[in-house]
């Protein structure tokens, strides 16, 4: 790092204050006593406790955390089953590769185009299924869609570092296939699920362009709402629902963070 | 699992006519070796030779081609790795990263389901063994190759298999270390008596701790003996450049007792069997003479000279193929450039097959 330019510092930093500074603001106005505009009226937590009031809020809050929690444990079970198909299997070398496009493609494909897709499938379903009306079931196979990518490409990653010789060391010392399951593989594999997890449940937490196509009237979910609300006006009760869903996603992706330096720090054999 | 016999029939391990290919590349063919029950052998070859995969036959991660192996008659194949009495020390150690000492020790036990107080016991007895007590709550990864490699050996022992494959277990060993654990695993192969196969490339180590060395090339066994009879008394010219440092000289027999080498006739203990093919002489058997030798003398001139402590290595240029390598005593001081007369004793000189 020391023979780079003396300037990449001072540009690194513009970079991070680019990233920040509008959520920074966001923070500032929720304690803003001014209802309207931007002067600061003095220190309040009072939008916080009206917020936790609002009953469309809370309705929303709830919604949110239900999908959020559905979808990622819908993807985690068939990220990881994935990921431990495409990586244990002696695939020939064409279809690893396809595979491998396959699982990153939905990572880089814009959301609206996934959105109209899983519209277009939905209205299909519905013609043999209602429980496929916008709603909660809706949004809760929607999220789950993208967020399998993400699990399996964490998944995988975790999967790589685990060589064959654990497992053949596992079998020499009469470890059936269930025992090495349990024994070996899934203990090796849990921080880079729980990382996983963690992901997909942020990616869900914060998705707007999909869960706008595809919720109904009465599942509306917290980004959906603000959304709906900053038509009307913002008002800082949204900059304090705002702050909580931004800090709630930090802390989620400092944990991933975390568990992943733990696992570096104990490297496999 | 086998049982031992009843009637104490030892648990002899028998490779029958074992062929095995992947895809394009025959690595083993037909090969055949009975090992005594309690026999430390050592399977010997250059890489590509088929040695690991033999192992890897017995252990049960791989299935032969064609061929049998039989374990006290019991057929092998028939059981998958996790139900053979075998177990292996991995050339990486293979030892489980999130698990403490004490569990991956314990591993193989718990997966037989053997009652926790009897793990304990058998456990604490293994690591005694080993020398590892103290590492008892360590995880992998806190420790030092040679601690790990104690470890996956104790972990493979714990068992009491029948067999104990080693997978070049030291070549991640320093050399200091590699000696004390040579020691060391003919101490835990006595004092368990079960039958070790050693796989390696270093031949040092395989003289050092075999009862029997079998050299392997291109997936047959090419000389099967003790570490004596292989180094002394090579059958053939790879085994005899592969087995250390011999000099290996080119030379053609009429059928009488006297070959042809280029350089000067050389007197045979008895007959060569070829009409053109390779004589052996070990370089601590060549006789370093001030004056003409009554038999087989050569003369050549000291190309280079190196003080090894215990002895001195010579080259000597006798206008051969190769220079030869001499061993004199440390109070034989020659120079370089320096012409002396080399003795070629008939006995010491190893008439190979090819």
């Amino acid at each position: 790092m020391r023979n780079l330019p003396r300037w990449i510092s001072p540009v690194s930093w513009i970079g991070l204050a680019i990233l920040y500074i509008p959520l920074l603001a966001v923070g500032i106005l929720s304690f803003n006593a001014t209802r309207y505009g931007q002067q600061w009226g003095g220190f309040t937590t009072a939008w916080y406790a009206m917020m936790a009031t609002n009953d469309a809020i809370l309705a929303a809050a709830w919604n949110s955390l239900l999908v959020g929690v559905a979808s990622t444990v819908i993807a985690t079970v068939l990220g990881t089953l994935l990921a431990l198909g495409l990586h244990r299997t002696p695939w020939p070398r064409w279809f690893r590769r396809g595979s491998d496009l396959a699982i990153n493609l939905p990572v880089v494909t814009p959301d609206i185009i996934l959105a109209i897709a899983l519209v277009g499938a939905f209205a299909v379903l519905r013609e043999w299924w209602a429980v496929f009306k916008p709603g909660l079931v809706t949004l809760i196979v929607a999220h789950a869609t993208f967020q399998i990518s993400f699990v399996t490409l964490v998944v995988s990653s975790r999967l790589a570092t685990i060589g064959r010789d654990q497992v053949e060391a596992a079998r020499d010392l009469y470890a059936n296939t269930g025992q090495i399951w349990l024994r070996v593989l899934l203990p090796q594999l849990m921080p880079g699920i729980i990382a996983g997890a963690l992901l997909a449940f942020t990616i869900s937490l914060d998705d707007f362009v999909v869960s706008f196509f595809v919720s109904g009237p009465d599942a509306t979910t917290l980004p959906l709402l603000i959304y709906a609300s900053v038509r009307r006006g913002v008002t800082p009760e949204i900059h304090a629902l705002s702050t909580i869903i931004v800090a709630g996603t930090m802390l989620a992706i400092i944990a991933v963070a975390w568990m992943q330096a733990r696992r570096d720090a104990k490297p496999t054999e | 699992m086998i049982a031992t016999p009843a009637d104490g029939r030892p648990l002899d391990l028998s490779i029958a006519g074992v062929d095995k290919s992947f895809g394009p590349v025959h690595v083993l063919r037909g090969l055949s070796v009975g090992i005594p029950d309690g026999q430390f052998v050592t399977l010997l070859g250059p890489s590509g030779c088929g040695k690991t995969t033999l192992l890897r036959i017995v252990a049960g991660f791989e299935m032969p081609d064609r061929g049998d192996v039989t374990l006290g008659g019991n057929d092998l194949l028939r059981l998958p790795a996790h139900k053979r009495p075998v177990n292996t020390v991995f050339q990486s150690y293979a030892l489980f990263p999130h698990l403490r000492v004490e569990d991956n020790v314990a591993f193989g036990l718990r997966s037989r389901r053997v009652a926790a107080a009897e793990t304990a016991r058998r456990v604490r007895e293994a690591m005694d063994t080993m020398r590892i007590t103290e590492l008892a709550r360590r995880y992998p990864h806190e420790l030092s190759g040679g601690q790990r490699q104690r470890i996956a050996l104790a972990r493979a022992l714990v068992n009491e298999p029948e067999v104990l494959l080693l997978d070049e277990p030291m070549s991640a060993l320093d050399a200091k270390l590699r000696k004390e654990v040579q020691a060391e695993l003919k101490r835990i192969q006595r004092q368990y008596q079960i039958t070790f196969i050693l796989v390696t490339h270093d031949q040092d180590e395989a003289i050092a701790v075999s009862d029997r060395i079998l050299i392997m090339k291109d997936g047959r066994i090419e000389q099967d003996g003790s570490p004596e009879e292989v180094y002394e008394r090579p059958v053939s010219r790879f085994v005899a450049e592969f087995m250390g440092s011999a000099n290996v000289l080119t030379a053609t027999c009429d059928g009488s007792d006297t070959a042809a080498c280029g350089f000067a006739p050389l007197r045979l203990a008895a007959p060569a069997p070829w009409r053109q093919g390779h004589i052996a002489i070990r370089p601590e058997d060549i006789e370093v003479r001030e004056i003409q030798p009554a038999v087989n003398g050569v003369r050549g001139t000291i190309s280079e000279r190196l003080f090894r402590g215990d002895h001195w290595e010579l080259l000597v240029d006798v206008h051969g193929e190769h220079p030869m390598r001499v061993i004199t005593e440390p109070d034989q001081v020659h120079s370089e450039g320096e012409e002396i007369w080399l003795e070629l004793p008939p006995d010491d000189l190893l008439v190979l097959r090819d």
